[in-house]
């Protein structure tokens, strides 16, 4: 196998995708080797960069795939504006080097704590050019925030891990950043009241922007709840929350604690991480089945999007063997089954190499058109085979 | 509006199958006689119209499976239904069609306010959802303005947007699942009550793909909190050009208003005359929403305020009660129905880069001028979702044609700076034939598999979205 390809332009990716003879791995900046990777080719869109328009008056940015977050981020913060949907950045929980990309983070709908309130990658993503299986350049949606002109394959992209395509540009739809955000903690003694707290934050209508719990190292459970916009208006709403939500324990106000929330960075000595996400209020069906699996060895847990997204890990004393472990893996993805939604594997020292299911399996009928689906995106599977399997 | 050429074959077994549908429906499910079936010869697009053969209105997503195993069987075009208030012609039917109407399966399945999410039946009418929640003070986000006829049938097939989608986002943006029936019969569910799916995103492409892929039975819905209150304010100037540059200097200072609107002069003067709302004499009118406490839409309304008069408004009023904002909102509200009352019309739906506004105004007066059809502009500016409203008389000889001429310059001019040809009403088959503007045959090609995929013989609403000539092999199989 022959070195790392790195197109430099659209056609060049073209040509590298339809001259491929076996399975090419996709990379955008390799920070998130999640799901099931093969050994193959590997083409990095790396040198595909650069902003091609910002017009900060229309909320929309187009750009190339390999061009870093970080530059798209320094970008928007000089008009005071951002990436609502706070992508995660992988590389403190993963371990791993390199910078995301915006092509990596719309592949893998990639988003943050801000989701609840306004939404995912996905939503965020205006349109995208992408080169096919065969090695062709389409083109799907535009870079207008309203848009029905067809089907909209641009959803069905973002999240397809470069399995139907290689994307190699992207038109966004960003938004003002706001002036001040504050964030309320709240002491709960049990998950069933932090999942009840969370939920209580949400049914305000006081335009929580976050909703997740922190646990220190005693294990005890911090609600955290966000509000941002404009200083008068945090002001008030964070004062109708506190008297909203005191009956659930007491009440501090912390300095931003968000971006160890979004990235899970104190979680990289972890050897095993699951991502599920359920319905909030079936989060504790799932703390419920680890407490059952694990007994007195614990697990640690995260949850966000008001319960909606859970995080599970385990250290090295809690997953030590590969029976227990697989057991766990094995477990919580049943249970998900029944509950709806997806439990993924993000990382595991202990069962990467065995031949498991890393991401949630399919319902019958759905993975029947997901498979069509591929065969008509990608009819030779070349485009990172089996990744979401 | 050229259709495809009926299947003789279908037409000559119309007994044979309305009899198949007698067995899985109750009598009165079953429209074969001509003189109902033309109930459903059209949606909102009524200059073209064509019976179904049959309509069908089933109960139960058990006997929508039933009828598309039928259909499946006797390769009979369906044409999914929901209110039929369609402006593109999604729900036109073709004579040797079967309409599917959904409008009888409208009941609330479960509402769940802990995880803020409702599961409704895809007939229920758009605004009977947020009712449904009100008295726990949720409301169901997207508000097209015909949310009271609409179902959410239509809605998700459409994507539907509304005035708020500035800061709710559209249909797809607040649509979590639903179970479809395939059209060979088989019942599917994707997506739920959570927000990430395992897979790839099939609802996401569900959603907007009018009624091709699959008929949509039920949905479960995002619902959210209602705000404390909501007041706009409505400034009006004396150009478009410099409106076009407030509501840009607007989004750009941080206020994300809930909705900001905009109405030419033309559509000003009808309204005025229709409905009363008290609008000044002036070019260009705003009317730009904010929610929240009393004293943040106070603060809103102010720095909104202050960034306007920089602009040198010939008026400029902050709503201080209901009433106001229900004067303020009547015009606007009534824009359509106003405009139906002095003329006919055609309501376009491209969609522009918000900073694109004026020129493309500009440009829409010239060819108001180049085809002497008058056209008033009032649309969702926040977004830059144009409605540009060409008046037409329907009984003059070529003025329908005239406009539909003009209509496609327009959405070509949309194309041509950056913009698409629909921004919430769908391409069905008034766009159809402008497909090729916006994408390369390529990229058509592989909207045309996605479809492939779910309805491999093309028998599902098989004339729309496409070009007939691009979509012609696959639908004479
Ligand atoms: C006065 C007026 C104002 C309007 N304002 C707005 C607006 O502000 N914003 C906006 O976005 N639209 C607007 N519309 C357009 C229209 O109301 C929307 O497109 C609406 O979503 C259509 O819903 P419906 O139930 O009437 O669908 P129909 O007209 O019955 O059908 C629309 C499409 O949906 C498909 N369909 C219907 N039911 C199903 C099903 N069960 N499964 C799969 N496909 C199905 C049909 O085949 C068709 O392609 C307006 C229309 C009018 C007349």
């Amino acid at each position: 196998m022959s070195g790392t390809l790195y197109p430099i332009d659209e056609s060049d990716l073209s040509d590298a995708v339809s001259g491929a003879i076996g399975p090419l791995q996709i990379l955008g900046g390799g920070t998130r080797p999640i799901g099931r990777i093969i050994k193959a080719q590997k083409l990095s869109t790396e040198m595909l960069k650069g902003i091609v328009t910002y017009e900060p008056g229309a909320l929309t940015m187009v750009a190339k795939s390999g061009t870093p977050i970080a530059e798209i981020q320094t970008e928007l913060a000089a008009e005071n504006q951002r990436l609502a949907f706070e992508p995660m950045d992988y590389r403190g929980l993963l371990d791993t080097n390199g910078a995301p990309t915006l092509g990596g983070v719309v592949a893998a709908n990639v988003s943050g704590p801000r989701r609840i309130q306004v939404g995912a990658a996905r939503d965020f993503t205006l349109g995208l050019s992408f080169v096919d299986g065969n090695g062709q350049l389409l083109k799907n949606g535009g870079r207008v925030m309203k848009n029905v002109t067809g089907y909209d394959l641009v959803k069905l992209m973002a999240g397809s891990w470069g399995t139907l395509g290689v994307l190699s540009e992207v038109a966004l739809k960003v938004l003002p950043a706001s002036e001040t955000q504050t964030t309320l903690e709240i002491h709960v003694t049990s998950w069933e009241q932090a999942v009840g707290c969370m939920s209580a934050a949400l049914r305000t209508p006081f335009d929580v922007s976050g909703a997740a719990t922190q646990c220190d190292k005693y294990g005890k459970i911090g609600v955290l709840v966000r509000v941002e916009g404009f200083e008068a208006s945090v002001v008030y709403r964070i004062e109708q929350l506190k008297a909203k939500l005191f009956e659930f324990g007491n009440i501090t106000e912390l300095p931003d604690p968000w971006l160890e929330v979004k990235n899970l960075n104190s979680w990289k000595p972890l050897n095993t991480v699951w991502r599920i996400s359920v319905r909030p209020t079936d989060a504790l069906k799932i703390l419920e089945l680890m407490r059952l699996l694990q007994k007195d060895r614990g697990f640690q847990c995260q949850l966000d999007w008001g319960g909606g997204l859970i995080w599970i890990g385990l250290n090295v004393e809690q997953a030590n063997d590969v029976a227990s472990c697989t057991q766990v893996h094995e477990s919580l993805q049943a249970l998900v089954a029944t509950l709806g939604g997806h439990g993924n594997l993000i990382k595991s020292k202990i069962l990467s190499n065995l031949d498991i299911t890393h991401f949630q399996p399919l319902p019958r009928a759905v993975s029947i058109i997901t498979k069509t689906l591929r065969q008509k995106f990608d009819p030779r599977g070349i485009l990172n085979p089996q990744r979401m399997s | 509006m050229e259709m495809p050429q009926p299947n003789l074959e279908v037409l000559r077994k119309k007994l044979e199958i309305v009899t198949a549908l007698l067995e899985v429906l109750p009598r009165e499910a079953v429209i074969d006689n001509p003189a109902e079936t033309k109930a459903y010869e059209c949606d909102a697009l009524t200059a073209y119209r064509c019976p179904p053969m049959i309509a069908v209105l089933p109960s139960t997503t058990q006997q929508v499976s039933e009828v598309l195993k039928i259909c499946y069987h006797h390769e009979v075009p369906v044409v999914p239904r929901g209110s039929g208030t369609s402006l593109a012609g999604g729900a036109l039917p073709t004579v040797d069609s079967v309409i599917l109407g959904v409008a009888k399966m409208n009941k609330v399945l479960e509402t769940d306010y802990e995880n803020r999410v409702i599961k409704v039946q895809s007939g229920r009418t758009n605004l009977s959802v947020s009712g449904a929640v009100e008295e726990e003070n949720f409301f169901y986000a997207p508000d097209p303005s015909s949310q009271l006829a609409c179902a959410i049938a239509g809605n998700i097939a459409m994507n539907s947007g509304g005035a708020h989608c500035l800061k709710y986002g559209v249909t797809t943006n607040n649509l979590l699942g639903v179970k479809m029936v395939m059209m060979d019969g088989e019942i599917v569910e994707i997506g739920g009550s959570y927000l990430d799916s395992s897979g790839l995103d099939i609802l996401g492409v569900i959603c907007g793909s009018e009624g091709q892929l699959g008929v949509v039975t039920e949905a479960t819905l995002r619902i959210l909190p209602k705000p404390e209150g909501a007041r706009p304010v409505m400034i009006a100037f004396n150009s478009n050009e410099v409106a076009g540059t407030c509501v840009a200097d607007i989004i750009k200072a941080g206020v994300l208003p809930v909705a900001i609107e905009f109405m030419d002069r033309p559509i000003i003067e009808i309204c005025e005359k229709f409905a009363k709302a008290g609008y000044p004499e002036c070019e260009a009118l705003l009317i730009v929403e904010v929610e929240g406490s009393e004293t943040e839409i106070q603060d809103q309304m102010d720095r909104i305020s202050s960034i306007a008069k920089r602009h040198s408004p010939i008026e400029l009023r902050q709503s201080q009660s209901e009433a106001e904002s229900a004067a303020i909102w009547l015009g606007r509200k009534s824009a359509f129905g106003a405009v139906g009352q002095v003329s006919d019309y055609m309501c376009l739906d491209g969609t522009i880069p918000v900073s694109a506004l004026p020129q493309v105004l500009r440009r829409i007066e010239g060819l108001s001028k180049k085809y002497g059809l008058k056209v008033g502009n009032v649309f969702h500016a926040g977004d830059g979702n144009m409605h540009p409203l060409i008046m037409y008389d329907a009984n003059k000889d070529g003025d329908l044609a005239l406009c539909e001429a003009m209509g496609a310059e327009v959405l070509r001019l949309c194309v041509e700076v950056g913009g698409c040809l629909t921004g919430e009403h769908g391409v069905g088959i008034e766009k159809r034939d402008l497909m090729e503007d916006q994408y390369s045959l390529n990229d058509l090609e592989v909207q045309m598999s996605v479809k492939d995929v779910f309805d491999p013989k093309w028998l599902l609403n098989p004339a729309k979205v496409f070009p007939l000539s691009a979509s012609e092999n696959r639908r004479l199989g």
